[in-house]
This record gives C-alpha cells, structure tokens and sequence, in this order.
C-alpha cells in the first residue's frame, strides 16, 4: 500500500518536471522565432487570423471567402476564386472588385497586378494574375463596391 | 487506472520533447527545416513548356541551336558568338564586368542555367522568352552586330537540311541582300526598308527560328547539386552531415534564412524569385543612367518579339504580359534578382559588374546605402565581420557542376 503511494508520487514528479521542461523548452524555440528582426516592425498575426476565410471585411458589408484549386505555392502565376456575400449570407453579385497586398514585414507589394477577370455568377469571382515571390506572411486585400457601398477585407495568407 | 493514465502523459511528454529536440538537428527549427527544403535542388519543379516556342522540346531544335550558339559567323566580324560570353566552362558567362562583342555593352554578361524557368529575361526583363533573348544580343550593334538578313544567308548556306528538318523549307532568300535588319547601321536600315513586306517577313521567320533553336539548346542548362543539397538530403535522411558542411558555412546558412534577410529576394530552389528589385547598387559613372526594370516592363510590351506578337508560337494568353506591373516608382532601377546557385564561380557582380568579390557584395548589402535613383529596398543589416565572412562561406556552398556544360565544351575539343 505504501509503496503504491511512493510510486504515484515520484510518477507525479516526474511528470511536473517533465511538463516543465517541456515548456521551457517550447519558450526558448518560440521566442527565438519572435526575435527574428523584421525590417518594418509589423507584428504578424494570431494563427486565426490566417487563411482563405470565410473573412468579414474592415466595416462588416460584406463577407468573403477565397478558393484556391491548388494550394498557393510561391514564385507562381495563380488563379484564385472570391465569393462576396453580404452581412446575411446574400450572394454579391454585381461588385467591383480590386486587388491589392504585399508583405507587410517587408514594405513590399504584389509583383504582379492581379485583377477580376471573370464574374462566375452567384458572387463569385475569378482573380487571375496572383503571384507571390516568396513564403511567409501576405496580406491579400480585396477593395469592394457593391451596393451595400465600399469596403475593405484582408486575407492573411501564409505561404 | 491512475499508473495507466500517469503512464500515458509521461510517454505523450517524451513524445512531445522528442519533437522538440529532433526538430533542432543541427539546431534548426521543424520551420526552418521546411525552408532549407524548399531551397534543395531537389524541390525543382519538371521544366514548364514555353508554348510560345513549339520547337522548345524538339531534340533535333536543340542539336542545331547549339550548333548556332557556338557559330562564329552570327556576328558581323565573324568572331562573337553567344559563347563568346556565354562560355560553357565558364559556367555559362565570361567573367569580365562590361560584356565584350563586336563592341563593350553597358551590362553584365547573365548565366544562363535555369534561365528557361524565368518570366523575364536580361537584368531589366525586356524579353519575355529565351528565344526572344536571343534575338537581342544578335542585332546589338556591340554584341553580334549583324543584320538578320546576314544571319538567314548564313542559316541558308550552312544549315538548310538541318533548318528544314526542324522548320520547313526556307524562303526564297535570293532578292535579300546580305546585309538588311531594323539596325543602328544606316545601310543595313535603309536595305532592310527597301524590303517588300513578304520578304521582311521571310527574312524574320528565319531570323525567329534562330532564335527559336538556340532556345530549344539553353532550356536544357541546368544546375547541378551542390554541397548545400547534399546538407539538405542529408538531413532529412538522419545521414551524417558533418563532413558536407563546415559550422562557419552552416552559421552562414543561419543568417542566410535569418538575420541577413537573404531570402527576401534569394528563395526557392534556384534561390531567385525572378523579380526585379533597387538593391542601390551604384550605376557606372562612365555609363548612361540606366533605369532598369522601368525601362524593360515597357519594352516588354512592345517588343517585336513578345508572346503576343506573330512571332510566337502561344495561342492562350500571356499572363506575364497581362498582369505586368509598369511605370511604378520602385521599378526605377530595378534589377532581375538573379539565382545564388554557382554564385562563387561569377564574379565580377551586379547589373554592370560594380563589385568584384562576394566580399564587396556582402559589405554593400551591410551598409545598404541610399540608391542613386529611386529608392534602395535594403535596410543596413549590420552584421559583424566574422558573420560577412560566414555568409560568403555559405553562399561557396552553392556551386555545383553544370552537366550539359561538360558536355558542350567536351563536343569543341573534340
């Protein structure tokens, strides 16, 4: 019966210190990342802020969502796909909609001018032209009148 | 109960610690691992069609361009060819900063391996194919300095059956004169103007499949893998890797991915994106202002050569052209970011050959200072000597053999 008490309690030792050193461990790796200098002082964003959406833009008109037939890979011409839909889950389709992004670490655009090449119909968009010349973060920003007026969404894409 | 549960956190623990230290071989990171990746050799994606050259895959294409890219007689004095500064054991260029023709140019000589997979051609991307690059240099009148009416002549004298083979019958060429071209060279020019449209037009045709051939030869220059791949392999198969690279060229590799912002402009498996940047590299005194990709995203659109004119064998659309951008402030002195691969074997360095050492370039991007037009994308790095001299040992990493160079130059001395 004793001995069973000692074994659980050195089994907890054990443990605490290995919880511990895990997350020393962890810390190091992690705060060695944050350290990396990067030239603008951008701060990239949380892991959620990532990725193809659904995305609500600057002032909540409309809601977007990216759609990729590949995954995005760097240095190559791509094409995209957009679905604009509004605060209500209503298709957008009649909006005008411009490209724009960059790194935002880096002070530096799109390589190409990427633009809205067809209206698929059911606020669906295609967006040909899109490269990026390098892994990391981009900001992909998508300006869009409709005719709930002008807004703003940001994708943050991690390539 | 309990000592199960107990033993399974336990082993989920060591688990999660053999991650994290297995991650650190050799001290990198699980994402810095991914990067080196992306940089091997390995990740080279198969080379991509160029639609707009439909000879560019033709074994019997390539035969003959590199017959024409070591022929003398495409030059108006009979002694430049593309070898001339393209030299095979030379990994593809000639070592001097100014490139020597008939004349000296204003610009480096560029290497040509990997060149197949780049959207844009010469430092400030005025072509948009290599066989349009080729047609350049050919009527510069201070590289090849001909005419393309010389250079169909000399096609039809000395290359008509393997031409045909690969193109068709040739025009009748016996109403050109031997020297007629859209060139600087007044006679020539007024020669080529007295030209009927149909003969300009078989007179172009031949001069294109030229270019056409010598395309098809230099798509197939490649890198080869340098001892930055084997680290690469080699840690990813748990090999032993201290004898590939020294701890100076792996602490250089360190700041390369890291601190040095290399990879910025320098990634991928040929370590280029292709792109074009103001690094404020000096122009030469002695030279005309040269303003870059500025100047070369216009030309592109209005080349006589590009992947929408006549001349090119594309029936899609060019996307490159379509979604250029032109006339932007940072364009302004803006050069093609060329690969790092082989970069020890090619000095002198830059758009006109400004820095003689890796060294010289190191410091230059260390000090990052102001562009002498538009505006320099380099921060000041501020990296210590010995970490200058670790990222030069690195970057010594990078060269490999170029197979199909020891062939070509094992074919001219034979």
């Amino acid at each position: 019966m004793r001995d069973q008490r000692i074994d659980k309690s050195m089994i907890q030792r054990i443990v605490l210190t290995l919880a511990t050193l895990t997350v020393a461990i962890t810390m190091t790796a992690c705060s060695h990342a944050m350290m990396m200098v990067h030239g603008t002082g951008a701060k990239r964003p949380a892991a959620s802020e990532f990725g193809l959406g659904p995305r609500s833009s600057a002032h909540g008109r409309y809601v977007a969502t990216l759609e990729s037939a590949k995954p995005l890979h760097p240095r190559q011409m791509q094409t995209v796909r957009v679905t604009v839909r509004d605060a209500d889950g209503r298709a957008i389709d009649e909006a005008q909609i411009s490209v724009d992004g960059g790194m935002p670490q880096h002070g530096h655009g799109l390589p190409t001018r990427p633009r809205v090449t067809r209206n698929l119909g059911d606020g669906m968009y295609e967006i040909e032209g899109v490269r990026f010349n390098m892994g990391g973060w981009w900001e992909f920003k998508l300006a869009i009148a409709g005719p709930g007026g002008a807004d703003t969404v940001t994708f943050n894409l991690n390539l | 109960m309990t000592n199960r549960i107990l033993s399974a956190a336990v082993l989920t623990l060591l688990a999660t610690i053999a991650t994290v230290t297995a991650s650190g071989r050799d001290g990198w990171t699980s994402a810095q691992l991914d990067e080196l990746r992306s940089m091997s050799l390995e990740e080279l994606e198969a080379l991509p069609r160029d639609p707009t050259n439909r000879v560019a895959d033709d074994p019997r294409a390539a035969d003959l361009g590199r017959r024409l890219f070591f022929d003398t007689r495409l030059s108006s004095n009979g002694r430049v060819a593309c070898s001339t500064c393209h030299q095979p054991d030379r990994a593809f260029q000639d070592g001097t900063a100014l490139a020597t023709g008939v004349g000296t140019t204003a610009r480096r000589t560029m290497p040509i391996m990997g060149m197949a997979r780049s959207p844009f051609l010469f430092w400030d991307g005025r072509k948009d194919s290599l066989w349009a690059q080729a047609l350049g240099p050919l009527e510069s009148p201070v590289e090849h300095g001909g005419t393309r009416a010389q250079y169909a002549h000399m096609v039809a004298d000395s290359y008509a059956r393997d031409y045909e083979q690969v193109f068709g019958a040739l025009p009748d060429l016996s109403r050109v004169p031997r020297s007629a071209g859209p060139v600087a060279d007044p006679e020539a020019a007024s020669a080529w103007n007295e030209l009927s449209s149909a003969q300009r037009d078989d007179v172009t045709r031949v001069f294109v499949n030229i270019g056409k051939a010598i395309a098809a030869y230099e798509r197939r220059i490649e890198f080869g893998t340098s001892r930055f791949d084997k680290y690469v392999a080699a840690l990813a198969s748990g090999e032993p890797r201290q004898s590939i690279l020294t701890d100076d060229e792996v602490a250089g590799l360190r700041l390369f991915i890291g601190r040095a912002n290399c990879t910025q402009c320098h990634n991928g498996p040929l370590f280029t994106s292709n792109e074009f940047h103001n690094t404020g590299v000096a122009p030469r005194p002695e030279l005309a202002m040269d303003h870059g990709r500025l100047t070369g995203a216009r030309a592109v659109l209005s080349d006589e050569f590009n992947c929408r004119s006549q001349w090119s064998d594309a029936h899609a659309r060019c996307s490159e052209l379509e979604f250029i951008v032109t006339g932007e402030h940072t364009l302004d002195r803006a050069y093609k970011v060329p690969s790092l691969r082989n970069v020890a074997e090619r000095a002198p360095y830059m758009d006109a050959g400004q820095f003689a050492t890796l060294a010289e370039v190191l410091d230059h991007y260390n000090r990052a200072p102001a562009a002498a037009t538009g505006h320099s994308e380099l921060r000041p790095l501020r990296l210590k000597p010995v970490e200058l001299r670790q990222l030069e040992a690195f970057l010594r990493t990078l060269s490999g053999p170029i197979p199909l160079s020891e062939r070509a130059s094992a074919r001219r001395t034979q």
